[in-house]
């Protein structure tokens, strides 16, 4: 291919004034955080409560959830039917609206008064203003995220494969867990991560749906507004920390094998 | 033992119309049809995998149309091998057995002596993606067999292994047939089904236009798709004009040309071949006791793998065998008027 210099040396420079941009502020929040701020930040019995809550309510949110995403992604990646981009439609919906909306939507059904809310009581279960409130919020809108990497996976595993099973004599539910899901699992794994990640960082639905329990989020922008950026800004670097490892597990898990 | 009746299939733009055949106990039964004539759906079926829109298939006397895929014991073995990557070759091979919940002991034994018999002992540990198309080939074999099916199907087994293979796997499976394993194989290759069917059945545009022995499919072709699979090319369709006082026999080809041919049929339609091979060419008239002999001009040259193939027009395209050296010495040349010539005893008549 014909390379221009001149191109690549203006398309590089506007493409690192958008990694500046992306890397500035989180440096500028390490920069200006203090390591003794940080120590007793660390230190801040309802930070780590807090973080320890958001990890908790996503991984709860990420593994109920996948128990009914997974097979649904199996479904749509193995099957044709009238009405399918109209499910697609729907799957990417908690994408596309704002999570405030979404929150105000979640809470309509899970209120007392709501469907889901009614349902609960009967269990003496509530959702709005509790735990279980904070996972349904972060399921809803972090969802799309391991239903459609799942379903790429069992899309990328070979139909026949699991025709050959079927003929040496495996029943659907065995070719199942014994070949389509082993063999999708780095897309499946990948999507439970971002489902995880996403849910976790999630604020809009969950500040509307469950303000208490405090997840960190909601802690960030509480201690921002009440006694400003100071004491937001450690909070904050811990968190974005706690992400970053997810974050780079997760490219680890999904980098493709270069011996494939 | 298997018998498929009136099996119509539709799939996107293709179909198969009135499939109809049978398969007896030890029988080799080759399917031979051109790429994507729908070859692979019709094993499919028979297998379970693709439903039929309409038709019967009976194994050993029982309708298995209902049977589940599980019972039907009919292995497939796929073009592809279909081998599960995740799995070593042992346990590709006892993928059969571990869902039957076999003791360890007996799935060692069984995946053992199969792996014997398919010379792929040394292998067993081995991922399916450092394999060979021949080696995948054997364990695809091996995992099938563990089943003891009444009837193997084989997609193009032969098609992705590598032509210094194909003997060794021909051989294997020609052993597999005489130890008694009925096997359906669907090819596309004509040699590979000379070298190991039993019986043949031809399809075309979706459905069986000829079956029998190799030797009557190919001896006897009912349409010239038939007469070409068997790398037959020189195949007309023929009208028989008794000619009396004559021992010959005039088979109007068209308008314009007819041959005279020795047949004991009289006035009969049918079609006349004739192989390529007792064509003569010249670039002159031969003074020779032939009667057939044809101006004509040479409108294609191909290398074939066994010297080179001329198309002469003469009124009817001839197909003509010579040799390389010929085409030197000669300068053959396409455009270039020739002469061809053969023997009334060179052309076969087949009766409709």
């Amino acid at each position: 291919m014909h390379k221009n210099k001149g191109i690549s040396l203006l398309f590089t420079f506007l493409g690192g004034i958008v990694l500046l941009f992306i890397l500035a502020p989180l440096a500028g929040l390490l920069i200006h955080s203090s390591p003794s701020e940080l120590a007793e930040t660390m230190r801040d019995k309802e930070v780590g409560n807090s973080i320890a809550l958001t990890l908790w309510a996503s991984m709860l949110a990420t593994i109920v959830f996948a128990f009914f995403a997974i097979p649904l992604s199996y479904i749509l990646a193995r099957n044709e039917f009238k009405g399918k981009q109209l499910v697609l439609g729907i799957i990417d919906l908690p994408i596309v609206i704002p999570h405030s909306a979404a929150g105000i939507a979640l809470l309509t059904v899970i209120s007392q008064q709501g469907v889901i809310g009614k349902a609960g009581n009967i269990f003496g279960m509530e959702f709005a203003g509790h735990t279980s409130g904070i996972v349904l919020a972060m399921a809803f809108v972090s969802l799309p995220f391991l239903i459609n990497a799942a379903r790429d996976g069992f899309s990328a595993v070979p139909e026949r494969l699991e025709k050959a099973a079927l003929n040496l004599g495996a029943s659907p539910i065995k070719v199942f867990f014994m070949i389509s899901l082993p063999l999708a699992w780095r897309s499946v794994l990948s999507g439970l991560i971002m489902m995880f990640a996403r849910g976790m960082s999630e604020f809009g639905a969950v500040v509307i749906v469950a303000y208490h329990p405090m997840i960190t989020p909601v802690m960030i922008y509480e201690r921002f507004g009440a006694f400003g950026l100071k004491y937001a800004r450690p909070v904050a670097l811990i968190f974005i920390a706690v992400c970053l490892v997810f974050f780079i597990l997760l490219r680890f898990l999904s980098k493709p094998k270069n011996d494939a | 033992m298997l018998k498929v009746e009136n099996l119509h299939i539709k799939l996107g733009d293709f179909h198969l119309s009135d499939i109809n055949f049978s398969v007896e106990k030890g029988e080799y039964f080759m399917l031979l049809g051109e790429s994507g004539s729908g070859k692979s759906v019709l094993l499919e079926s028979i297998a379970g995998l693709f439903k039929q829109n309409k038709g019967e298939i009976f194994l050993n006397g029982q309708n298995i149309n209902k049977t589940n895929i599980q019972k039907r014991k009919i292995g497939l073995v796929f073009q592809d091998f279909a081998l599960f990557p995740h799995y070593s070759v042992e346990e590709n091979i006892a993928f059969p057995l571990k869902i039957r919940k076999y003791k360890s002991a007996i799935i060692k034994d069984i995946v053992d002596q199969l792996a014997c018999e398919m010379n792929i002992l040394p292998l067993l540990k081995r991922k399916p993606e450092t394999l060979s198309g021949g080696e995948k080939q054997r364990v695809a074999l091996a995992r099938t067999l563990t089943l003891k099916p009444d009837i193997l199907l084989l997609d193009e087994p032969l098609s992705s292994i590598d032509v210094s293979l194909k003997g060794e796997l021909r051989s294997l499976l020609r052993r597999l047939n005489q130890k008694g394993q009925t096997i359906i194989h669907v090819t596309h290759d004509y040699e590979e089904a000379i070298s190991l069917a039993s019986k043949i059945a031809i399809i075309q545009d979706g459905k069986i236009v000829q079956t029998g022995t190799p030797k009557e499919v190919f001896t006897h072709p009912k349409n010239k798709f038939v007469a070409h699979f068997g790398g037959i090319k020189n195949f007309y369709e023929a009208k028989l004009e008794a000619d009396p006082g004559k021992e010959t026999t005039k088979a109007c080809i068209n308008e314009y040309i007819s041959f005279q041919i020795l047949t004991k049929h009289h006035e009969k339609k049918g079609h006349v071949l004739i192989g390529q091979k007792n064509i003569l060419l010249s670039l002159v008239p031969q003074h020779i006791s032939t009667i057939n002999q044809y101006k004509g001009t040479i409108k294609e040259i191909i290398p074939a793998r066994m010297g080179v193939d001329l198309i002469v027009e003469t009124g009817v395209d001839f197909y003509v065998s010579v040799t390389s050296d010929s085409v030197k010495t000669f300068n053959y040349a396409e455009g270039q008027e020739v002469w061809v010539a053969f023997n009334p005893s060179a052309v076969k008549f087949i009766p409709d």
